[in-house]
């Protein structure tokens, strides 16, 4: 078996294990309000958290490009209740747009 | 399970459609790197946590070893660790259904669920299932189909998909910043993730930002 192959069963495994815990870990222990009140922030703090990392940066470098601009579009679009789609789609023509000329 | 809600599910299909598009990126990537086709979709279909699934590729592809590889896509992955945990006490899955919930458990499911929280605990199921299934049917598909040689649109910048996914993150987080306070997390969280992505390893500045929930969260008094 190559490294390849390791690498892509040992992910595979790797994150089946770390989802499926979450699963096992007792709902007692979530009942505490302070708990269940961080439970709540997490995923607030990693979804934004990825939005940054996913609109400015590039392989661990700080890259302002086409990404910046369609994220902002998006932006603008929930500020004014745009439907989903439409801050979806309205992001990926700015940067599609940005990136052709 | 009872009727689905027609908002919810319209918001689940274009979760999995843009994200499950972005496979095909993916696809591509995998080949790029020097993985064949089914090691490539054996990621999407297996490991299926894009971010995670990347750093394989991308680790791998540039030289690094195995356990560099499977130990990044172990950081990204983390969190859908901490998605589960969120996820457990809404879905109530036991026996197969918890195999398939933790299959699906993701930074999308986990945030159209959370997005129907005014819905209702029903709507939040709904979106849950929707959406992983969703997500999983299209990024395999998009998956084998980058990886075929559709090089043509392997570029995901010249469809604007580079901007679209964090955009699609973005809607999902938003209808959550109802107060100051969620307001204020997911600006240090994005601040603190973006200034520390160039000194932690990937994976390590998004996972860095769960202390700042646990600040925010141990402070708050409601």
């Amino acid at each position: 078996m190559n490294a390849l192959w390791i690498g892509v069963i040992g992910s595979s495994i790797a994150l089946f294990t770390l989802r499926y815990s979450g699963y096992l870990i007792p709902e007692k222990y979530l009942t505490n309000p302070r708990m269940l009140r961080i439970n709540t922030l997490i995923p607030v703090a990693l979804l934004t958290a990825l939005v940054g990392v996913q609109t400015v940066t590039e392989k661990g470098s700080w890259i302002i490009d086409q990404r910046l601009a369609g994220v902002a579009v998006a932006l603008i679009a929930l500020m004014l209740k745009a439907p989903y789609f439409v801050v979806v789609i309205s992001a990926a023509l700015t940067s599609a747009l940005l990136y052709r000329f | 399970m009872s009727r689905v809600n027609r908002t919810t599910a319209s918001q689940s299909l274009s979760v999995s459609f843009t994200v499950g598009l972005y496979g095909t990126a993916f696809g591509a990537a995998g080949i790029a790197a020097g993985f064949s086709v089914l090691q490539t979709c054996l990621l999407s279909l297996l490991a299926f946590s894009g971010a995670s699934q990347f750093a394989v590729v991308g680790v791998m592809g540039a030289g690094g070893s195995a356990i560099a590889g499977i130990a990044t896509a172990s950081l990204l992955g983390v969190r859908n660790m901490l998605y589960a945990l969120r996820m457990a006490p809404l879905l109530h899955a036991s026996g197969f259904r918890k195999v398939i919930a933790a299959q699906v458990t993701i930074d999308e499911s986990t945030g159209v669920a959370l997005s129907q929280e005014k819905l209702g605990t029903a709507a939040m199921k709904q979106g849950f299932w929707l959406t992983g299934v969703g997500v999983y049917i299209f990024w395999n598909i998009f998956t084998l189909s980058g990886a075929l040689g559709a090089q043509a649109m392997g570029n995901p910048s010249a469809w604007g998909l580079d901007a679209a996914v964090p955009a699609a993150f973005l809607g999902l987080v938003w209808p959550r910043l109802t107060n100051k306070l969620e307001r204020a997390l997911a600006v240090c969280a994005l601040v603190l993730a973006v200034l520390l992505s160039p000194v932690l390893s990937a994976g390590l500045p998004i996972i860095s930002t769960v202390v700042l929930a646990v600040i925010f969260g141990w402070k708050l008094r409601t």
